[in-house]
C-alpha cells in the first residue's frame, strides 16, 4: 500500500503549475462540446417543448403543426424510441413522459435546420394536459406521505436515554434550501453516426460511461455501438453525473432518425428549469448537551426534497446522515433518512453530495445552543471536536482526528483569531448600526463513493516509440484541475519530463466502465490507475535498460527522462532505452487498473467504513453586518485545510477558494424560489436566470484571504500521499453563516440565539438582526 | 426567402483586424452568434441576458479620455448590424496560446481559469481596464476594489465565475502593468474612434436599420409605428434572446450627435440620452455625487457600457436604479419628434407600469439636472448581491438642510410600486422640522408606507417596506451637516 503514496526523490507531483489547459484557456482555444457545433456540417438542432404545468397528464400531442414552420425535420416522441423509453439508471425517468412531472419537463423534442426553426417549431406543437394535484414543497410531501426510495436508519448507543439523562436539551426545525450548479456551461451534446455506424456521442458529462448506457438502452443498442467522449466540461460540480444522459440520448436518437449529426444544448432557463439541483433538506431534531458542552445526544429525522424522481436522492441522503455528525464527537445517535417526492426538478448530486447538508444541520444546532448554554460558539465546537480513538456513530475509526485539532490551532494562530475577537468586542460596543463577528467552522468529510463497486478506474498509457507518451484515463475535465494532476503523476511515475506527457480526451472507447468524476475521487481513483499503467511499462523500460547498463533491474533509476544505475555510471536516454525496448518486442503500453482497499459497508444497516480515509479542514471567517438592512462584506477568512501530499498546489488553492466561494453562494446569496402559491404558476421556477438566481460576484469574495495547505499531512494509501479536494472545502463556508448569525446576534442582548434562514440572504439576516434587536432576553437554555 | 442588402456599402466588421462581412444573416443575430458562426467560439453564452459576461468582447468606442477606448460589452446582447463599420476584438485576437497577451498571461499562471469557460469574457473585461487611458499605475491608492495599479475590480462586476472564488483573477488584475510602447491596441486608442455607419440590413421581412441623423429617425418613428428603437440593446438583446422577440424593425440611435451632447454649466447638467452610464460616469467625473454613488450599483461595467441613460428611463420599467436618483435631483427630459420638442418633469413621466408620458413617436433627447445641487444626497440600493443585481428597493436623497432645519428634500423611490415615485409624504414630514433623529424617526414611519411593495422572489413586500424607513434612518445616521 505505501508504495501508492510513495513518493520519489524528484517528482513532477507537487509542483505548482497551472491548469494545463490554461493557455487555451485565456485565449479562447479551448474547445466544449458545443464549439464543435460550428466545425461539423449539416448539424440539426435541438429544442424541448416545455409543460407549463406542475403535475399533469398529457392527454393529447399535436406534432404536425411543428411540421409546417419552415426548416422543421423532425418532431421526436416516445414512438420513435426503439429501445427504452427512459433517461435514468433507476428507470423512473421517461424520457418522453406521459405525465408531466415538474413545470418545464420536456414531452417532446423538435430538429431543424436552425435553431431559430427549431425554436419555433416547439411553439408550434399543441399538447393537452389535463392538470393534476401537485406537491411543491418538502412539507407538502411529507404531509402527503409523498416518499419515493428506501428510508434509512442510522443509530449508535441510546439516544433516548441519553436526551432523557442530558443536562441540557433543545429542539428544533430547519428547512433549508437547494443550490443551483449554475455551471457557466450549461448541459449540451453533439451525436453523430460515424462511417463504421457507431454513434458517436460528444457530451459535457462528468460520466461518459453512464452516458453511453443511458444512449444504448435509449436506442436499443449494446454499449460497444455507442462512444461517447467529454472533451471538457465549462463546469460541472456534480450537475453533470446524471443529468447529461437524456440529452446526450435525444441527440443520438434524433442522429440515428435524421442521419445527419444533432447539436442539443440548453440556454440558461432551458437548464436551469430542466435539470436537477443540490437537495434541499427538512430537518427536526432534539439535541443534549452535559454541564461542560459536550453533545451527549442527537436525535434527527432528516427529509431529502427529491423532486419527481429518485435519480442518485438515495446515496446523497445516505451521505447527509453519515456526515451529521461533521467534526464532533457525538456518544448517542439516532438519524431517519427519508427521500420526499415533489412535482420539482430531480434534485441530484452537487459538490459534497449531501455532506454539506448533513453537517449544515449539526452546525445549525451548535450555532443555536452556544448562547443559551452561554458558551462562545467557538468555544463549544472545539470542544466537541473528535479526538483520536474516537469512531464515527457508523462505526468507522476517526483516523488522523489530530490533523483537527492542527487545523484548528493553525487557523487560530495565523489569523491572530483572539486578538481579532477582542477588537470586534470593542466594534461592536461603539457602532450600534454595524456589527462584526468571527466564527469558526471544521470539516471533516468522508472520501470515496458510499456504492464500494464505484471505487474503480482504469488507465490506458501509450509510450510511443520516440519516446513521447499519450495518457487516457477514464476521468472527465470539468475544471477541477484533473487531468494537470495526471500528467504529473505520469511523468512522476515514468521519470520523464512533464512536456513528454500529453493527455488524450476522455473517451469510452479509451477506457471502458468507468466511474462518475464525482466524490472527489477523480485523482484518487485514476491516479493510481494511471500510476499502475505507468509501472508497469517502466519496470519494462528497467528490465530493457538493465541488460545495457549491465545491472541488476532493481538498481535502475529512472527520473527526468534519464535512465541511470544507483551508483554512478553510463547514462541512457529515456528515448533510447525506449527505442531499443522496441526493438526488443517489449509492450510500451499499458491498461491500469485500481480499487480501492479496505472499503466495507452495510447499506441497510447503516454501518461500516465506507470511507477510505477523511479529509479536514477548518475555516475562520470575519464579516459586518449592517443593520440598516442585514447586507453584509466579508472582510477576512482564514482556512487551514488537509489536501494530504498536494498533487498540484495550485490547483489544490483552486479548489479551495473556489469551494469555499460556491459554499458561501448556498448558504448566504443563492435563492432558488419556486412558486408556492395555488395560483395558475405553482411549481414554477421563479429564479430561472442569472438575473433573478444570483451567484457570488467578485463582490462576495472575501476581502482578506488567506489559505494555507496543512503541512505534513502525507495519506498513506492514496496516490503520492495526497487526499482529495473538490468537495471538502465548500464546507468550510459554514464559518459565514455562522459569523452571520453571530453578527446578527451581537444586535440583541448578550445571549441572544438567533435563528436564520438559509440561505442567508440580506432580508433572512435583517429578519434575524431585526429580531434579536427588538427582543429582550428571556429565557437562556431549558 | 429573397435577401437584399440595400446600403451603399455592403455591412462589415473588422474583427481582430480583419475586415468581415457581416453576410447574409437574419438581423437578429447577435453578436456572439455571429462570431460563433465565423469560428470565432472563445465567446460563449453563459445567461444570453448580460449577467455572466462569458461573451464579453472588446469594441473600439468614442473614448472620454483618449479618442478612443477599448469598450467591453456583452456580445450576446447586441444585434450584429449595430457594429457594421466598427472594430472588435476577441479574446483570440488579444493573443495566441504561443504569445500571450499580458492579461492572458497573468490570469494563466495565476490559476485564474479553472474551467474556463468564463475565461475569454474576463479576459476581455480586463483587457478593457488594462486599457482605461485614465488607469495610472503609479498613484499607489489601493482598497478592496482598486488595486495598486489602478485597476478597478468594478471593471469586472459583470463577468461571473462558477469555480476560482475570483482571487486569483483579483491577483492577476492587479498585477498587470501599463502596456508596452508597442502594444498596437493601446496605439490604437490615440487615434479617432469609427465613425457610424449609415447601415440598413434586411433578411426576410425583418430590418435593422442605422439612420444618419436626428431627424432620420424621428422621421421614421413617425411613418413606422412598430419601429424599435434601440441603444446599447440591455434590453431588447434580452428580449430578443429570452423571449423570443422579433421586431420587424430596429432603429438604432445610439451614436446619434444629437443624442451624445453633454455639458456642465451655471444653472443646470445637460446630459444627451444616447450617452452610456459609463460615459456619463466618466465625463460626471464625481461632480454629481449622488450619481456617483449610483454608478458602481447600477448593473456592472459591461451593461454601463451599452445602457444609456436614455434607454434606462425610456423603457419605463418600475426598478431602473436612474429613476430613484435622477427624480431626487429633480430632472427634466426634453423629449423630440418630428412634431418637436417639450421638456417634462421626470416627477411626471411615468404614469403607470411601463407606461409613461412619451408618445409612441417620440424620443427621450436630453436629460437636464437643475444646479446647484443640494447639499446632502445618498443613493441607498438593497438587493440581494452587493453589486450587479436588480434592486429591491432603491432610493436616491437629495437634502437641503440649513441651520439644523430641513429646507428641501426630494427623496425618489424606486421597487416599491408600478411606477418609481417621490416619496412626497415623507418630504412632507421632514421638510421645515429640525434634522434631528427624533425627526427622522417619525419620517422613517412614513417612508415606511409610502408606495405598495409587493412580494417576489427578490425580497418580501414586507422587507421593502421595513428598507425604506431603514434607509432614511441610514441616510441620517450618514449624512450629519457640517
Amino acid at each position: 500500500m505505501s508504495s501508492l503514496s510513495e513518493r520519489p526523490p524528484v517528482a513532477v507531483v507537487g509542483v505548482p503549475m497551472p491548469h494545463e489547459s490554461a493557455a487555451l484557456h485565456v485565449t479562447g482555444h479551448a474547445l466544449y462540446t458545443d464549439d464543435l457545433v460550428q466545425r461539423t456540417r449539416d448539424v440539426l438542432h435541438a429544442y424541448p417543448v416545455q409543460s407549463p404545468h406542475t403535475h399533469a397528464r398529457v392527454t393529447a400531442l399535436r406534432v404536425k403543426p411543428a411540421y409546417d414552420v419552415p426548416g422543421v425535420v423532425r418532431v421526436l416522441t416516445a414512438e420513435d424510441v426503439p429501445g427504452v423509453n427512459d433517461a435514468g439508471v433507476k428507470h423512473d425517468e421517461p424520457l418522453f413522459p406521459s405525465e408531466v412531472m415538474f413545470h418545464g419537463h420536456a414531452i417532446c423534442w423538435v430538429l431543424a435546420e436552425t435553431l431559430e426553426a427549431a425554436r419555433l417549431g416547439a411553439a408550434a406543437v399543441e399538447v393537452e394536459y389535463e392538470p393534476l394535484e401537485s406537491l411543491v414543497t418538502v412539507r407538502e410531501a411529507i404531509a402527503a406521505g409523498s416518499f419515493q426510495g428506501t428510508g434509512r436508519h442510522l443509530e449508535r448507543g441510546d439516544a433516548e436515554g441519553a436526551l432523557a439523562a442530558a443536562a441540557h436539551v433543545f429542539e428544533g426545525e430547519f428547512e433549508f434550501a437547494g443550490q443551483e450548479h449554475f455551471y457557466l456551461e450549461t448541459h449540451a451534446a453533439l451525436a453523430h453516426v460515424d462511417e463504421g455506424g457507431q454513434i458517436f456521442v460528444q457530451s459535457s458529462t462528468q460520466h461518459p460511461s453512464e452516458t453511453q448506457e443511458i444512449v444504448a438502452h435509449v436506442l436499443g443498442l449494446a454499449s460497444h455501438a455507442v462512444t461517447v467522449q467529454c472533451l471538457r466540461m465549462g463546469g460541472g460540480f456534480g450537475g453533470k453525473e446524471m443529468q447529461p444522459h437524456g440529452f446526450a440520448a435525444i441527440a443520438a436518437l434524433g442522429s440515428t432518425l435524421t442521419g445527419r449529426p444533432v447539436r442539443l444544448r440548453l440556454n440558461r432557463t432551458q437548464d436551469v428549469t430542466m435539470s436537477g439541483k443540490r437537495h434541499g433538506f427538512h430537518s427536526g431534531w432534539k439535541a443534549g448537551f452535559d454541564d461542560e458542552g459536550h453533545l451527549v445526544a442527537l436525535d434527527a429525522t432528516l427529509t431529502a426534497d427529491g423532486g419527481w424522481s429518485l435519480d442518485l436522492s438515495e446515496p446523497v441522503l445516505a451521505r447527509a446522515m453519515c456526515h451529521i455528525d461533521n467534526a464532533y464527537w457525538i456518544p448517542n445517535v439516532r438519524v431517519d433518512g427519508q427521500i420526499a417526492k415533489t412535482n420539482k426538478t430531480s434534485q441530484t448530486a452537487f459538490r459534497g453530495f449531501g455532506g454539506p447538508q448533513g453537517m449544515l444541520v449539526v452546525e445549525d444546532i451548535l450555532g443555536r445552543c452556544a448562547p443559551l448554554l452561554g458558551y462562545d460558539a467557538m468555544e463549544l465546537r472545539h470542544r466537541n471536536l473528535y479526538k483520536p480513538g474516537d469512531s464515527t456513530p457508523y462505526g468507522q475509526p476517526v483516523r488522523h482526528a489530530d490533523r483537527l485539532e492542527a487545523c484548528w490551532s493553525q487557523v487560530s494562530a495565523g489569523g491572530d483569531v483572539v486578538r481579532r475577537k477582542a477588537e470586534i468586542e470593542r466594534f461592536n460596543a461603539t457602532h450600534p448600526h454595524k456589527k462584526r463577528a468571527l466564527a469558526m467552522t471544521p470539516v471533516k468529510f468522508g472520501i470515496s463513493f458510499n456504492l464500494t463497486a464505484f471505487n474503480q478506474a482504469g488507465a490506458l498509457v501509450h509510450v510511443y516509440k520516440d519516446g513521447s507518451v499519450l495518457i487516457n484515463h477514464g476521468g472527465t475535465e470539468m475544471g477541477q484541475g484533473l487531468h494537470t494532476k495526471m500528467l504529473q503523476v505520469a511523468a512522476t511515475t515514468l521519470g520523464v519530463p512533464l512536456a513528454r506527457v500529453r493527455l488524450a480526451p476522455t473517451r469510452t472507447d479509451k477506457v471502458p466502465n468507468t466511474s462518475a468524476t464525482a466524490a472527489s475521487s477523480g485523482a484518487d481513483l485514476n491516479g493510481a490507475a494511471i500510476k499502475n499503467a505507468c509501472e508497469q511499462i517502466r519496470e519494462r523500460l528497467e528490465q530493457v535498460a538493465s541488460g545495457r547498463l549491465g545491472i541488476s533491474p532493481h538498481d535502475v533509476r529512472i527520473s527526468d527522462g534519464v535512465i541511470r544505475g544507483l551508483s554512478d555510471g553510463e547514462d541512457l536516454r529515456w528515448e533510447d532505452v525506449v527505442n531499443a525496448a522496441y526493438h526488443q518486442r517489449v509492450q510500451l503500453w499499458a491498461a491500469g487498473f485500481y480499487r480501492t482497499e479496505g472499503l466495507h459497508w452495510d447499506a441497510n444497516a447503516m454501518r461500516g467504513e465506507p470511507f477510505k480515509y477523511f479529509a479536514y479542514g477548518v475555516a475562520a471567517a470575519e464579516l459586518e453586518v449592517d443593520g440598516f438592512s442585514g447586507a453584509y462584506t466579508l472582510r477576512q477568512v482564514d482556512i487551514v485545510h488537509d489536501v494530504g501530499d498536494s498533487l498540484s498546489p495550485l490547483i489544490d488553492l483552486g479548489q479551495i477558494e473556489g469551494g469555499f466561494v460556491q459554499g458561501t453562494g448556498w448558504l448566504t446569496l443563492e435563492d432558488l424560489r419556486w412558486d408556492e402559491s395555488n395560483g395558475p404558476n405553482r411549481g414554477r421556477l421563479a429564479t430561472q436566470a442569472a438575473s433573478t438566481y444570483k451567484l457570488p460576484s467578485f463582490s462576495e469574495m472575501p476581502e482578506v484571504f488567506n489559505v494555507r495547505l496543512l503541512e505534513k499531512a502525507h495519506e498513506d494509501g492514496a496516490v503520492y500521499g495526497s487526499k482529495a479536494v473538490g468537495e471538502p472545502p465548500l464546507m468550510l463556508a459554514f464559518s459565514v453563516r455562522e459569523a452571520l448569525r453571530q453578527a446578527a446576534a451581537a444586535f440583541g442582548p448578550a445571549g441572544t440565539s438567533v435563528e436564520l434562514a438559509s440561505p442567508a440572504t440580506p432580508e433572512a439576516v435583517y429578519w434575524a438582526l431585526d429580531r434579536a434587536r427588538s427582543s429582550v432576553l428571556t429565557a437562556s437554555g431549558v | 426567402m429573397t435577401t437584399t442588402t440595400q446600403a451603399l456599402r455592403a455591412p462589415s466588421i473588422k474583427v481582430n483586424g480583419a475586415d468581415t462581412a457581416i453576410g447574409d444573416v437574419p438581423v437578429h443575430t447577435t453578436v456572439l452568434d455571429w462570431l460563433r458562426d465565423r469560428g470565432l467560439t472563445g465567446a460563449k453564452e453563459g445567461c444570453a441576458e448580460g449577467e455572466c459576461g462569458a461573451c464579453s468582447v472588446l469594441v473600439a468606442r468614442p473614448g472620454t479620455d483618449a479618442p478612443t477606448d477599448w469598450t467591453a460589452v456583452n456580445a450576446c446582447l447586441l444585434p450584429i448590424g449595430s457594429l457594421d463599420g466598427q472594430e472588435v476584438i476577441t479574446s483570440e485576437g488579444l493573443g495566441s496560446p504561443e504569445a500571450l497577451h499580458p492579461v492572458q498571461e497573468e490570469l494563466a499562471v495565476r490559476g485564474g481559469s479553472q474551467c474556463g469557460y468564463c475565461t475569454p469574457g474576463f479576459v476581455c473585461s480586463m483587457a478593457a481596464e488594462f486599457y482605461r487611458s485614465t488607469r495610472t499605475t503609479s498613484n499607489g491608492h489601493c482598497d478592496h476594489e482598486h488595486g495598486p495599479n489602478g485597476f478597478d475590480l468594478h471593471s469586472l462586476s459583470g463577468n461571473l465565475c462558477r469555480c476560482t472564488g475570483y482571487r486569483p483573477i483579483r491577483d492577476a488584475a492587479y498585477a498587470l502593468g501599463d502596456p508596452s510602447a508597442d502594444d498596437a491596441l493601446a496605439t490604437r486608442r490615440y487615434a479617432p474612434p469609427p465613425a457610424p455607419a449609415t447601415t440598413r440590413m434586411t433578411k426576410g421581412e425583418a430590418e435593422f436599420v442605422r439612420p444618419p441623423g436626428l431627424a432620420d429617425v424621428l422621421q421614421l418613428m413617425a411613418d413606422r409605428p412598430d419601429a424599435r428603437i434601440v441603444a446599447g440593446s440591455t434590453d431588447l438583446g434580452v428580449e430578443v434572446n429570452l423571449r423570443g422577440l422579433r421586431p420587424p424593425l430596429v432603429v438604432a440611435i445610439d451614436r446619434l450627435a444629437e443624442l451624445r451632447e453633454f455639458e456642465f454649466g451655471r444653472d443646470e447638467v445637460r446630459i444627451g440620452a444616447a450617452l452610456t452610464l459609463s460615459e456619463i460616469e466618466r465625463m460626471l467625473a464625481g461632480r454629481v455625487p449622488l450619481l456617483a454613488q449610483m454608478f458602481p450599483q447600477f448593473a456592472s461595467r459591461l451593461i454601463r457600457n451599452g445602457a444609456t441613460i436614455g434607454g434606462n428611463l425610456g423603457t419605463g420599467s418600475p426598478i431602473g436604479d436612474t429613476p430613484p436618483a435622477l427624480l431626487a435631483l429633480d430632472a427634466s427630459l426634453v423629449l423630440a419628434s418630428h412634431r418637436g420638442e417639450r421638456v417634462e418633469p421626470l416627477a411626471d413621466y411615468f404614469t403607470g407600469y411601463r407606461q409613461t408620458l412619451k408618445a409612441d413617436d417620440e424620443l427621450i433627447k436630453t436629460v437636464v439636472l437643475p444646479l446647484p445641487l443640494a447639499p446632502l444626497s445618498a443613493f441607498h440600493k438593497i438587493a440581494k448581491r452587493r453589486f450587479d443585481d436588480i434592486s429591491s428597493v432603491a432610493v436616491g436623497y437629495a437634502v437641503d438642510v440649513v441651520d439644523g432645519v430641513v429646507r428641501e428634500a426630494r427623496i425618489g423611490l424606486g421597487g416599491v410600486a408600478a411606477t418609481p415615485l417621490r416619496a412626497r409624504a415623507t418630504e412632507e414630514t421632514l421638510i421645515g422640522q429640525p434634522w434631528t433623529e427624533r425627526t427622522v424617526r417619525e419620517a422613517a414611519a412614513v417612508m415606511a408606507a409610502e408606495g405598495t411593495p409587493m412580494d417576489d422572489h427578490r425580497a418580501s413586500s414586507s422587507y421593502r417596506s421595513a428598507m425604506l424607513g431603514q434607509s432614511l434612518l441610514r441616510f441620517h445616521a450618514e449624512e450629519v451637516p457640517a
